[in-house]
């Protein structure tokens, strides 16, 4: 891990590297050149230099990183509220307003990025000059902080007066803007490290992370990993790979097939539930509906897992199997599913009633293994455990997808159960993400949207990748 | 004993250079048949129009942060965290396993009923923050993230790590399994989501944009696989194009980070959590 600068308990900087790019783009934004705009604020009687509008942030965000008013409001926010912006006037809020409100650069001393650990002295001092300043008129969470701090650390009082009343006349010998500047930089500096309740705090991480071998006896445990890593190289390099034409154009052709399914992509008929409030559509879709929709009868065509897991496709293709005297197939199937997935306690018991019916000689639902598989799987009954049917249960499920799956798609069955398919109509007006396709529902004609006809507005006007 | 230990440095200090030459030797094989990038073979997929998607729902009513959610439909998936930062998924059709990730760096399955290790999985340097099962015909395969800015897929029945792919530059938050089963997208802490082929064994997309520079906390895709939806730290929720890489929409709402993301089981909405104490559902 990358040393960093005195961080206490917990993430170094390089674990937190929105920060490292909040300050890039805060150098960036200062640049004399490409940076933005910068004018003297005149505040009462004192003009400060170096101040950037709302307004101007915002302009300068959008055209930097071509996003939208909306986006380029919201990131110069988050500067904002991570202290790396802090507003001229009365910074109590750190939040941007996108008008003539100025703001000023946190300096790097304060920066979040560096992340000092804000000790409570240093609260205290700042509190106590806080304190003198207003004369006793602190905030309400602060004033219990202060209070706080002064029963917890009151043996260091003194030290924390002396060094609040020196630091307030060395202000006192500034200019008066300078004086303002510092104490700015600084409110914005505590805002973040002890924001106001109500506040989020910025620096908040969650659960905590850590690389697993802080703390650990490094030798046995490090030869284990690189003895696994290395393993785990070989095996890897050993791997027949695709090339990458043919696996991405896989991906155009799952996308296309599914696109017409996928409700967020292409809308859902009769309408979106969560959009509409009519839940006519999971009653239509419901696992063991009695007529199934035509979508979800035309998905059972495109793979036999698709089928597989839809209770109603899988009902049907066992009626199928039935016909053709081979339902034993899917039964043995579901058998080894069971299996595979159940309690550990199960296994025994489990394995001995598949071999009972489906592989022992003469069993009543017999199916139908190469003798390579069966002879293996045979020998491997001796000592049952949650995978012992695995092979076996590749072969008849390949068996399934090669010959009964492609013959029952063919099937009247299958046909008829397309025919008779539900298609639902719209009862609303259409209500969907995308404006610009129309979903054509037969029989009832589509209905476009009025905004379906006009130029296609990107979210944010951008195309890139 | 001194010779011992002089025979474990050398050990040590080989098997790292055997590791990284042989990292290096898996980048040059990956390299040979990447023969197009993802974009290009999308441009002639048809882009997609103005995209709008609303807050349906809100949900309050936690007193804290919201860290995992759920969705139940046929009892389907389940998704819960423990405070020790601890994830666990369970496919309640595969109703008496759990799958654990942990901060030690491995992950474990268990058999709920007896309380006993099945198999437990090492190889992460680092913790592991996140897994999601493969949805393949076989189903016998898992993929996790960590902290050590690893993918890594693995064999359930034998515990061994099946590939791994490291190109992120920062923790990995999230990781879900693309619909046909064959590639993976992840989220991390280096505000990118990439996607991983796992037939051609290598990243063949990132999901980035220069003003993006908080972490994604969260993946998932939409039913048909085309679009990716990711929460991030940042309190927004990015849209992206999986073929052609590009975003097609933020979502604003969330008042603090975003920190789970899920698309309904039927494909009709996602719901995203926060750290503000809310959830939403989006369509």
């Amino acid at each position: 891990m990358a040393a960093s600068s005195a961080p206490l308990g917990g993430h170094s900087r390089v674990q937190r590297p929105h920060l490292s790019k909040m300050e890039r783009m805060v150098v960036t934004m200062q640049d004399p050149d490409q940076g933005v705009r910068m004018r003297s604020q005149r505040l009462l009687v004192t003009v400060i230099p170096h101040a950037v509008n709302g307004s101007d942030i915002v302009e300068w965000l959008m055209q930097k990183y071509s996003i939208a008013e909306d986006e380029a409001l919201h990131l110069g926010s988050l500067l904002v509220q991570h202290g790396y912006l802090y507003p001229l006037r009365d910074p109590r809020r750190l939040e941007l307003l996108p008008d003539e409100t100025p703001y000023r650069f946190q300096t790097p001393y304060f920066w979040t990025s560096t992340l000092w650990p804000a000790a409570e002295l240093d609260y205290a001092i700042y509190l106590a000059k806080k304190n003198i300043r207003k004369q006793g008129a602190l905030v309400d969470h602060e004033k219990e902080h202060y209070q706080q701090l002064h029963r917890k650390i009151n043996h260091a009082w003194d030290l924390v007066m002396m060094q609040a009343r020196e630091q307030l006349r060395a202000a006192k010998q500034r200019r008066k803007g300078d004086r303002l500047v510092i104490a700015c930089q600084e409110q914005t500096y505590w805002l973040v490290n002890r924001p106001p309740p109500g506040a989020p705090s910025v620096l908040e991480q969650g659960p905590g992370r850590g690389p697993c071998t802080a703390g650990r006896v490094p030798m046995t445990k490090t030869l284990d990993f690189y003895r696994r890593e290395v393993e785990c190289l070989r095996r890897a390099l050993g791997r027949a790979r695709v090339k990458s034409s043919t696996c991405l154009e896989a991906y155009l052709k799952f996308s296309s097939q599914h696109g017409p399914h996928d409700p967020i992509m292409s809308g859902c008929l009769p309408s979106n539930p969560w959009v509409t409030d009519d839940d006519a559509y999971w009653a239509m879709n419901a696992p063991s509906a009695a007529v199934p929709t035509r979508l979800r009868v035309e998905q059972w065509a495109f793979s036999f897992r698709e089928l597989l897991e839809d209770p109603v496709g899988r009902a049907h293709f066992m009626d199928f199997l039935g016909k053709e005297f081979s339902a034993e197939n899917l039964s043995f199937w579901e058998a080894c599913e069971e299996l595979r997935h159940g309690g550990q306690a199960q296994v025994p018991a489990l394995v001995d009633a598949v071999y009972q019916q489906f592989l022992a000689p003469g069993a009543a639902r017999w199916v139908n293994i190469d003798s390579r598989t069966m002879e293996q799987t045979l020998a491997g009954l001796t000592q049952p455990h949650r995978h012992v049917l695995d092979d076996a249960q590749r072969h008849i499920y390949l068996l399934m997808k090669k010959d009964s799956y492609p013959r029952f798609l063919k099937s009247d069955l299958y046909r008829d159960l397309l025919a008779e398919a539900v298609v639902p109509l719209e009862t609303k007006r259409r209500v969907f993400p995308f404006t610009r396709k129309p979903r054509h529902s037969s029989p009832s004609p589509a209905v476009l949207p009025a905004s379906a006809s006009g130029e296609p507005v990107g979210g944010d006007g951008d195309g890139e990748t | 004993m001194a010779a011992d230990g002089l025979h474990e440095n050398e050990t040590l200090a080989s098997l790292k250079s055997e590791a990284e030459s042989l990292k290096g030797k898996l980048e040059e094989e990956r390299a040979k048949l990447h023969d197009v990038e993802l974009h290009q073979v999308a441009e002639r997929v048809e882009a997609l129009g103005q995209f709008v998607m609303k807050t349906r729902r809100t949900l309050k009513g936690h007193g804290n942060k919201v860290l995992c959610m759920d969705w139940c439909k046929d009892k389907r998936r389940l998704v819960s965290s423990s405070q020790d930062g601890k994830v666990i998924v369970w496919d309640s059709f595969t109703t008496n396993k759990i799958l654990t990730a942990s901060g030690d760096g491995t992950c474990a399955l268990w058999d709920v009923e007896s309380g006993q290790l099945l198999q437990s999985f090492h190889g992460h340097g680092a913790d592991v923050l996140c897994l999601d099962l493969a949805p393949s015909e076989t189903g016998n395969t898992f993929v996790s993230g960590g902290c050590d800015k690893k993918a890594m897929v693995w064999d359930m029945r034998s515990g061994q790590c099946v590939q791994a792919f490291e190109t992120h530059e920062s923790d990995i938050n999230s990781v879900r399994y693309y619909p046909s089963g064959d590639a993976f997208a992840s989220g991390s802490d280096d505000a990118t989501c990439r996607l991983y082929d796992l037939r051609a064994d290598r990243e063949v997309a990132i999901y980035s944009k220069e003003s993006i520079i908080f972490g994604a906390s969260s993946v998932d895709f939409s039913l048909s696989g085309r679009l990716l939806f990711a929460g991030y730290n940042d309190y927004t929720i990015n849209v992206w194009d999986v073929l052609k890489g590009s975003r097609v929409s933020i979502l604003f709402g969330h008042e603090n980070r975003v920190s789970t993301l899920r698309v309904s089981p039927d494909g009709t909405a996602f719901c995203s959590g926060s750290w503000d104490h809310t959830l939403r559902v989006w369509a």
